[in-house]
């Protein structure tokens, strides 16, 4: 049985869906662009030591995507909004990939909000000499060699309990990732970078930031990019882990996330 | 019926294992196949072919847009459609389209198309696309799930500057002018009949019905494949109240081959239907539909991108190809009973006639065209005779057309001076 509970706070824009967990300091988990499950490793780790809030952006879960959540500045102000939504000051902020894009924009629009940021193989630099693959344009029997450490066991993830071969099962598949992958792409698509590098400078957060050393999306080159743009930052290499590090390694992501969550 | 030559200007030079070797013939297609030097005979004979299909009374001449594309090479309509503006007589121009979202500002559209309509007198028809994914999305960057609200944008912006006759300031999400004031402005008025190339969106066919459009599906895969589509689309018609159903409101491409008889038409097209199928329509999936692109209504009924079929194109043969509709090939009279089928079928008044296909060198081009358009074409055009007389989806050109070349003899002196006076002889 899943520790998490499904809950809905409504913003001005959206019903937003999430999942609730755990007893102990605030914590808002934001998701990657893949989307996240009551049953996410990581999650239940966190539960362990923190009130965890992780909400699903629009679209995902069995949310609708958001007509008026267009750009960057939308999405940051979203993210502040369910903050607010669920009558929280100063949480521990985590995101992955996407989510961690998302977390460094608030942190760096509202730097007296945030204390403690964790960023894990976030989104929202680009590296001309290190390019993110077009993940938009890959085939789902593609993404396992850029997501995780061990691909096969990456796919077997994926794809377990799932028929491909059904017809309402690809339908519901292709209606899914158009809702999610749609509103992903109005901050991803065609390049994931939408300004960060000229804001970052703003975080006042103790921040650590989380790379799996596999990670074939977001190579490791952009962990050093980040720490060094973000001024109190420590950088966390999880060795035997790709971009999916919350799925292959999350108790060492939640070791390196303990390590700012103390309020000083 | 208007029946309008249409040739999507493939490279003619794809390699024999094209398809095994390579990623996609779109998008990320392979630079070095493209030889610039060899591009100036391709170019000017796929111009010289559209020029041809004017003197044999095809109704249109028609040219669309495509990006980083193996079977496409055309990013600019517009400068092929200028070409044909001079150097064509009556056929309409019909560029299907300009894919309004992707210029910046799209006032650029209203005007070149007012230029076209300008130089060719009145013969522009104008299409708007979305643009494919592929286009749009993968090579011209747009983000996808704000294509078709950009575009709608666009749409209004460009009718109203083709319509208004103050300048006036426009205030959208994706465009700030304080100036709009678009100067030439087309001949035809309000402005020039609109098509909109579409592919099964519930929204598109709303759009084309609500501003009197012609709804345009353009496809490779035959009319027998378009039936369950275009029925949604005359449904819709009906849904919504349309006054009317005439054939004109919709629009429909087909690759037509034709010879004296069935045989030889297989042994002469078979090649270049295959290097297309095989070769041009080697798609990469993943760039047939990016996420958000098609809205969730359409994908819930069903309409996905025809680049990424189930079982691909690559193997299809001859009979599954002509049986199947995909390609109508034959004698003329083969032609004709197909024709006919596809033209009642669909309830289409817009042929958009694909004669030329993959690496069909022009001669073949030329004989397939021309018994089109003696032996096909005449035995089609009386079909609809109740709508003969509903020009709202057609352009209008003006009676006395400028002819291009019609300067007066080079002067030899000042223009307007007096002659000088010869001297008499002593």
């Amino acid at each position: 049985m899943s520790a998490m509970q499904s809950k809905t706070v409504e913003t001005r824009h959206a019903t937003v869906r999430y999942l609730e967990g755990g007893a102990g300091e605030p914590l808002v988990y934001l998701h990657g662009a893949g989307g996240m499950t009551d049953g996410d490793p990581l999650l239940a780790e966190l539960a362990e030591a923190y009130h965890v809030h992780a909400p699903f952006l629009p679209g995902y879960g069995d949310t609708a995507e958001c007509g008026s959540l267009r750009d960057m500045l939308d999405f940051t102000l979203h993210g502040w909004d369910v903050v607010e939504g669920l009558g929280l000051k100063d949480p521990i902020l985590v995101g992955h990939s996407m989510g961690g894009m998302i977390a460094a924009e608030m942190a760096a629009l509202a730097p007296n909000d945030v204390s403690r940021l964790a960023l894990i193989c976030p989104a929202g630099l680009w590296l001309d000499d290190t390019p993110i693959p077009d993940m938009f344009s890959l085939l789902p029997f593609e993404l396992p060699k850029f997501l995780f450490h061990d691909p096969e066991a990456g796919a077997k993830l994926m794809t377990s309990g799932l028929d491909m071969s059904d017809p309402k099962f690809l339908q519901d598949y292709l209606v899914r990732n158009a809702r999610q992958m749609g509103m992903a792409g109005k901050i991803l698509f065609p390049v994931p970078e939408r300004g960060l590098a000229e804001r970052l400078y703003r975080v006042k957060a103790r921040t650590v930031i989380v790379w799996g050393m596999s990670d074939r999306m977001i190579p490791p080159a952009y962990g050093p990019a980040f720490r060094a743009a973000i001024a109190a930052a420590t950088l966390v290499n999880v060795p035997d882990a790709g971009h999916m590090v919350i799925l292959e390694q999350p108790a060492e992501v939640a070791r390196a996330i303990a390590s700012v969550a103390l309020r000083r | 019926m208007k029946f309008t030559w249409f040739n999507l200007m493939p490279w003619p030079f794809l390699p024999d294992d094209f398809r095994e070797k390579n990623h996609s013939v779109w998008v990320d297609i392979d630079q070095r196949l493209f030889d610039p030097v060899k591009s100036n005979a391709v170019y000017n004979t796929y111009m010289d072919l559209l020029e041809y299909a004017d003197t044999l009374g095809f109704d249109g001449v028609g040219v669309n847009e495509h990006h980083q594309n193996g079977y496409g090479i055309m990013p600019s309509p517009n400068i092929i459609a200028a070409g044909l503006a001079r150097r064509t007589k009556n056929a309409a121009i019909v560029v299907l389209g300009n894919s309004i979202a992707l210029y910046n500002p799209p006032v650029r559209v209203a005007e070149e198309f007012a230029m076209l309509d300008c130089i060719s007198g009145g013969r522009l028809v104008a299409g708007f696309p979305v643009g494919t994914s592929m286009d749009t999305n993968y090579c011209y960057g747009q983000i996808p799930a704000l294509t078709r609200e950009k575009y709608a944008e666009a749409h209004e912006l460009i009718i109203r500057a083709w319509t208004e006759r103050d300048p006036f300031a426009f205030n959208g999400r994706y465009n700030k002018l304080r100036h709009v004031n678009i100067w030439p402005r087309p001949i035809q008025q309000p402005h020039p009949p609109v098509h909109i190339p579409g592919g099964g969106s519930v929204e598109t066919y709303d759009f084309c019905i609500d501003n009197t459009y012609s709804y345009s599906y353009l496809s490779f895969t035959g009319y027998l494949r378009a039936k369950a589509l275009l029925q949604g689309y005359w449904n819709r018609v009906e849904e919504r109240g349309a006054p009317d159903k005439s054939p004109y409101r919709a629009g429909f491409a087909q690759t037509i081959c034709v010879a004296e008889t069935d045989e030889e038409a297989e042994r002469l097209y078979w090649p270049h239907i295959h290097y297309f199928y095989n070769r041009c329509l080697h798609v990469y999936p993943g760039f047939a539909d990016a996420p958000g692109y098609r809205t969730i209504k359409t994908i819930q009924a069903g309409a996905l991108s025809q680049y990424a079929p189930p079982k691909g194109f690559g193997e299809l043969t001859w009979k599954d190809l002509t049986e199947g509709g995909h390609v109508i090939a034959g004698s003329p009279e083969t032609v004709r009973q197909r024709m006919e089928d596809l033209i009642k079928g669909l309830n289409v008044g817009n042929i958009f006639c694909l004669m030329h296909v993959g690496d069909m060198p022009a001669e073949k081009c030329m004989y397939s065209s021309r018994l089109f358009a003696e032996k096909v074409m005449p035995k089609l055009r009386g079909l609809f005779p109740e709508w003969e007389a509903d020009e709202r989806f057609w352009c209008h050109p003006i009676a006395d057309r400028a002819v291009p070349g019609s300067l007066p003899a080079a002067p030899t002196m000042a223009p307007g001076a007096a002659p000088r006076a010869t001297v008499p002889a002593e």
